[in-house]
């Protein structure tokens, strides 16, 4: 994920500090990890190196000095190219999960009991998920956030039952390779 | 099997039932805590619907034990066993079980009715079980009228309006939308756990069994994963 671009879509919404828009990436983007306020430091830094935003000024309202950021329009422009661009459809085969099942058939381990205590670890988070959108007075950013993740946790569980599927004959090709 | 505790309100063991020369249960086996969310998945084929069709005492297996609260469900005389269904089981199914050409309100009131409720108390509480589903206002509209989202709900309710203590739900969004389904599956297992109500639910969804407890799988007629104390 671009934090430098994440960093601009919040600072779109008006100058902002360091503190501040850590406190709202982290509110917007609740499922992912916290940003560090290290990155969000040196990542403010590079953009104003990179002409995108630009200092604003320093506030202090009796607390600690903080330095306001404001978007600069080369700033907007590369937050809409951005914005614009399509991700590319990787395809994600080098997945850890993959290569687990590659290997343990390789090493002769038993590779359906990966794939079934996998499924179990897979459901249990889904479950968790669901347990977070659906409790009363979730806001959209942890639904949304919360249907991403369970959508592509869907789809690597798709995945590891057709992989169970074919198991055998994956097997005898690996065997023959 | 003594159930008198109620942690086990439904088991059951070494079921099989073939449907002509097809074997859609070899040896399943099962149990659902009181209140608790199950769900079981499967590609189909696999078995789920005529183990959900066993357990509710719909069919009877060819051999093996259905136990509900300490007896054997399997062995009931079938005077008995509609009885029960009505008194202790909801059910919901994909779709088609609501009464066309009656409105929602009074699809849901029936089971009371027929129960022995007066028809202004059912048509009360029907109302209540409504409201709790998010449906209130479509009460007087036919189940043709309605959207696939708000028909299930309206089963739902009726399935939950005689306070029964197990639902069993035979993909109750198979016909739905990813929005729809959030709202019927959210409006049952809210419900469910509110007022401590079992649930076996059948879904081929991994997302919509993410709503369970805990989940088994079945393949080829056996439970495969999970969960089963066979």
């Amino acid at each position: 994920m671009s934090t430098r671009h994440i960093l601009l879509g919040l600072l779109a919404a008006g100058p902002s500090h360091g503190y501040d828009l850590k406190r709202r990436h982290d509110e917007r983007f609740p499922q992912a990890r916290p940003l560090a306020y290290g990155q969000v430091y040196t990542t403010l830094q590079r953009l104003v190196r990179d002409g995108l935003a630009r200092i604003e000024g320093t506030e202090s309202e009796g607390g600690p000095e903080r330095t306001t950021y404001r978007a600069t329009e080369d700033g907007s422009r590369e937050l809409a190219r951005w914005a614009r661009e399509i991700a590319p459809p990787a395809p994600f085969v080098t997945n850890e999960i993959f290569a687990k099942v590659v290997v343990s058939i390789l090493s002769g381990g038993d590779a359906g009991a990966y794939l079934r205590a996998q499924r179990e670890a897979h459901m249990e988070r889904m479950r968790e998920l669901t347990a977070v959108k659906t409790a009363k007075g979730a806001d959209l950013a942890t639904v949304l956030s919360a249907d991403y993740a369970l959508n592509h946790l869907d789809a690597d569980l798709r995945w590891m039952t057709t992989t169970a599927a074919r198991l055998t004959t994956l097997t005898a090709e690996v065997d023959s390779a | 099997m003594n159930n008198g505790d109620g942690k086990v309100p439904l088991a059951a063991r070494g079921l099989t039932k073939a449907h002509g020369r097809t074997e859609a249960l070899r040896g399943a086996s099962v149990e659902l805590g009181a209140g608790e969310i199950l769900a079981v998945t499967g590609a189909s084929g696999s078995g789920k619907s005529t183990l959900l069709h066993c357990l509710a005492g719909i069919v009877r297996p060819d051999a093996g034990e259905v136990t509900y609260a300490g007896e054997r469900l399997d062995r009931l005389p079938e005077r008995r066993l509609s009885e029960l269904r009505r008194s202790d089981f909801g059910v919901v199914f994909q779709f088609g079980q609501l009464i066309p050409e009656l409105t929602a309100l009074d699809n849901v009131a029936l089971p009371l009715m027929l129960a022995g409720t007066s028809r202004g108390e059912a048509r009360a509480r029907a109302g209540e079980w409504l409201e709790r589903f998010g449906v209130r206002g479509q009460g007087e509209l036919r189940p043709g009228e309605m959207s696939g989202g708000q028909a299930q709900r309206t089963a739902l309710a009726r399935a939950l309006v005689t306070g029964p203590r197990i639902v069993f739900a035979d993909e109750p969004t198979g016909a739905l939308d990813s929005l729809a389904t959030e709202q019927v599956m959210t409006s049952l297992t809210h419900t469910a756990r509110e007022t401590h109500t079992a649930v076996l639910l059948i879904t081929h969804d991994a997302q919509v069994a993410a709503y369970a407890d805990r989940d088994i799988r079945m393949t080829d007629g056996v439970v495969a994963a999970a969960g089963v104390t066979a």
